[in-house]
């Protein structure tokens, strides 16, 4: 286990390495100067030259690359004198659309975004293991017709169509969840402030993601109750509620904690829709616009949190798996 | 009620759109304690289908059965077919256990066999767990387990096929039934392992007094294991009779079809194998008359046209060996004399 792990690790070292070159690859070729994005209106050819070296543009692209690399595990400082600042490992490099290091940048708008696919992937968990389960012991009952309602109207809304209608409806025309102008408050510092903001985000996304894991749950759970080792339980005189709870739930459930955790690590790449339909300052708002700005600090440091995120959560699936069935351990 | 099992006049059918297809019709059948009953037929004869409703594991959504299954459990006698089906689940694994063709798939993959094997018992004797733990040792070791505490410990996959199907044994007997039901028990496994599997079903028959109804397309299953025989076709029994009756004095062509199939060591070089001509009729459009009709190659010999019309009774030539045929049973011995059958 503890090998696997660790040459698993490296392996996710390795991918990012090369995420992060690939990136910095497109934007070598891409052409466009760095420097002359760094000032704005106020660009004088001065300017321009002095923020291209003070960002170290005028090196060669490798050497630029290293200098990235190093920053990342001794933080960095740009410029020299009195006009120096310095970006604390680990530093992903500097914003000048924002002012500040693109770390500091990041631990604003992670938990945000974090805040919105946790709370997100718990509501759909529960609703769509749920109504996938009910659908599938009431095959062909009024349980199982109403959640195909559910998931047809789940899976055909978009989410910017949900999400505006809840908006319009829920926030400003019925006023239940006023739009707050607060900004982000701490789930710990201001709990009911903290759901009041979230809530609807999460519902929208929630809804979409529901609607497929209740028709993947249904069809799971229909397939292993079909499965011989279901008629052995039955054939014990295991009553038909144990051999759904003891024998089928935990065979069905288990290929849906890898759609779980590939779809989490595809809301922490950023919720672009559901983030900018609310105005949640996160990940997915901020990569878009860093794109927009060509912002290759940003987008570099996005692009690896992306990447990280969805390495880190095929481990853990893959670990998740080795307990769940024992047919894998590792 | 002297017998384990009594089925009398039983219908298995499945409605559809097209109309009830009858998975079974009119089967009787009694099984006594120490004895073992084979139920033969190909597949989609209907006795997989026999086999689960007498365990009451049919689809009752999907499944409409009639006339009775009886087996008596302590005073009482307990209808599978009419009686609640809440009683019949508290019998099954305590008074009728059941065996599968497949034990690769037949365990679930993910709990230990020895909490497997326990749960069989603890649903007939809650909050038992030590005498489960023991019982569980003790089965595993009666089915030829080596080192059976240790082995209770370990997953489904990690048995090879015949071990598994000795679990699967182990589980079966762990309320000691009294009707154990082996559902093509060693179609699954090596030759080698089929005749170790065989013997210790009948050690273990010997031990608890048990009776088996088999289920099997395997004649050298039948001849090796069998004290009486019914032969299935189209969810119909063809012949009924002692192993002896069936393997040496067929009465029914199905059966002598059959008994014609098995392929013989002493057959020459490059000989073509026998079979029976045709397909397995579909149930939903079973041919008019006698199901196998348009297969039986002694269809002249029959009365004409009589075999198209009626499906023929299943008529006594002894009082324990009944079949079905349109042809004189005078006629039978003469007309079927070329059955290359036998042990």
């Amino acid at each position: 286990m503890l090998t696997f792990v660790s040459r698993r690790l490296v392996y996710a070292a390795i991918t990012l390495l090369i995420v992060s070159m690939a990136v910095y690859a497109i934007f070598a070729i891409l052409p466009f100067d760095p420097a002359a994005l760094t000032c704005g209106q106020h660009c004088t050819a001065l300017v321009i030259r002095a923020n291209r070296i003070k960002l170290g543009f005028d090196k060669p692209l490798w050497e630029q690359y290293w200098m990235f690399l190093h920053g990342v595990f001794a933080g960095r400082t740009y410029g020299v004198g009195s006009a120096a600042f310095h970006c604390p490992a680990p530093a992903f490099g500097y914003s000048f659309n924002d002012n500040m290091c693109v770390t500091e940048l990041l631990q604003q708008k992670l938990p945000i975004t974090l805040s919105v696919a946790i709370g997100a992937l718990i509501l759909w968990l529960i609703v769509g293991v749920g109504l996938g389960i009910l659908a599938a012991r009431f095959k062909g009952r009024w349980p199982d017709t109403a959640s195909s309602v559910f998931v047809l109207f789940g899976t055909s809304l978009p989410v910017f169509v949900t999400g505006l209608f809840l908006l319009i409806w829920v926030s400003i025309k019925w006023k239940i969840i006023p739009i707050s102008f607060l900004g982000y408050v701490s789930v710990f510092s201001d709990p009911i402030g903290f759901v009041k903001l979230f809530i609807l985000p999460w519902i929208t996304l929630a809804f979409a993601f529901a609607a497929l894991y209740t028709r993947f749950t249904r069809a799971s759970i229909l397939e292993t109750l079909g499965e011989d080792y279901i008629r052995t339980a039955r054939a014990k005189g295991l009553s038909e509620k144990k051999v759904l709870r003891i024998h089928t739930f935990r065979a069905a459930l288990a290929p849906i904690v890898t759609l779980a955790s590939l779809d989490f690590a595809g809301l922490i790449g950023g919720a672009i829709l559901t983030e900018t339909i609310f105005n949640l300052p996160g990940i997915g708002q901020w990569t878009l616009r860093s794109v927009y700005e060509f912002n290759l600090p940003v987008v570099v440091c996005t692009t690896i949190l992306a990447a990280g995120v969805v390495i880190i959560m095929n481990l853990i699936v893959d670990m998740l798996y080795a307990v769940l069935d024992p047919r894998v351990r590792i | 009620m002297t017998s384990l099992l009594e089925i009398s006049n039983l219908r298995v059918s499945f409605p559809t759109d097209d109309g009830d297809v009858h998975a079974v019709d009119n089967l009787s059948l009694t099984l006594n304690a120490g004895e073992t009953v084979a139920i033969v037929g190909e597949s989609g004869s209907g006795k997989t289908v026999t086999s689960l409703s007498v365990m009451g594991l049919h689809n009752p959504r999907s499944t409409k059965l009639s006339g009775s299954i009886k087996i008596p459990d302590g005073d009482q006698v307990i209808d599978v077919v009419n009686d609640d089906p809440e009683k019949v689940r508290n019998m099954r694994g305590r008074v009728m256990s059941m065996i599968f063709q497949d034990p690769m798939s037949s365990l679930h993959p993910y709990f230990r066999i020895g909490k497997q094997l326990a749960e069989a018992y603890l649903v007939h004797n809650p909050g038992k767990k030590e005498d489960a733990k023991k019982r569980t040792v003790e089965m595993l070791d009666l089915v030829g387990i080596p080192e059976p505490a240790k082995r209770a410990k370990d997953y489904p996959h990690q048995f090879s096929g015949g071990m598994r199907q000795r679990v699967m044994i182990a589980m079966a007997l762990m309320n000691t039934p009294r009707v154990l039901i082996a559902d093509e028990p060693t179609t699954a496994l090596d030759v080698t392992v089929q005749a170790q599997i065989l013997t210790l079903m009948q050690g273990i028959q010997k031990e608890f007094n048990m009776g088996i109804l088999l289920i099997t397309h395997d004649l050298g299953v039948v001849a090796a294991v069998a004290d009486r025989v019914s032969v299935m076709y189209a969810g119909n029994i063809v012949e009924q009779g002692s192993a002896d009756d069936i393997f040496y004095r067929p009465m029914a062509p199905y059966t002598v079809g059959l008994l014609n199939s098995v392929p013989k060591i002493s057959y020459g070089e490059k000989q073509r194998l026998q079979s029976i001509a045709g397909q397995p009729p579909s149930l939903i459009n079973l041919p008019s008359g006698c199901a196998f009709s348009p297969r039986c190659t002694y269809i002249q010999s029959a009365p004409a046209g009589s075999c198209a019309a009626t499906l023929p009774d299943l008529v006594g030539i002894s009082p324990s060996h009944v079949s079905r045929c349109h042809i004189p049973e005078s006629d039978r011995p003469q007309v079927f004399s070329h059955v290359a059958g036998g042990k």
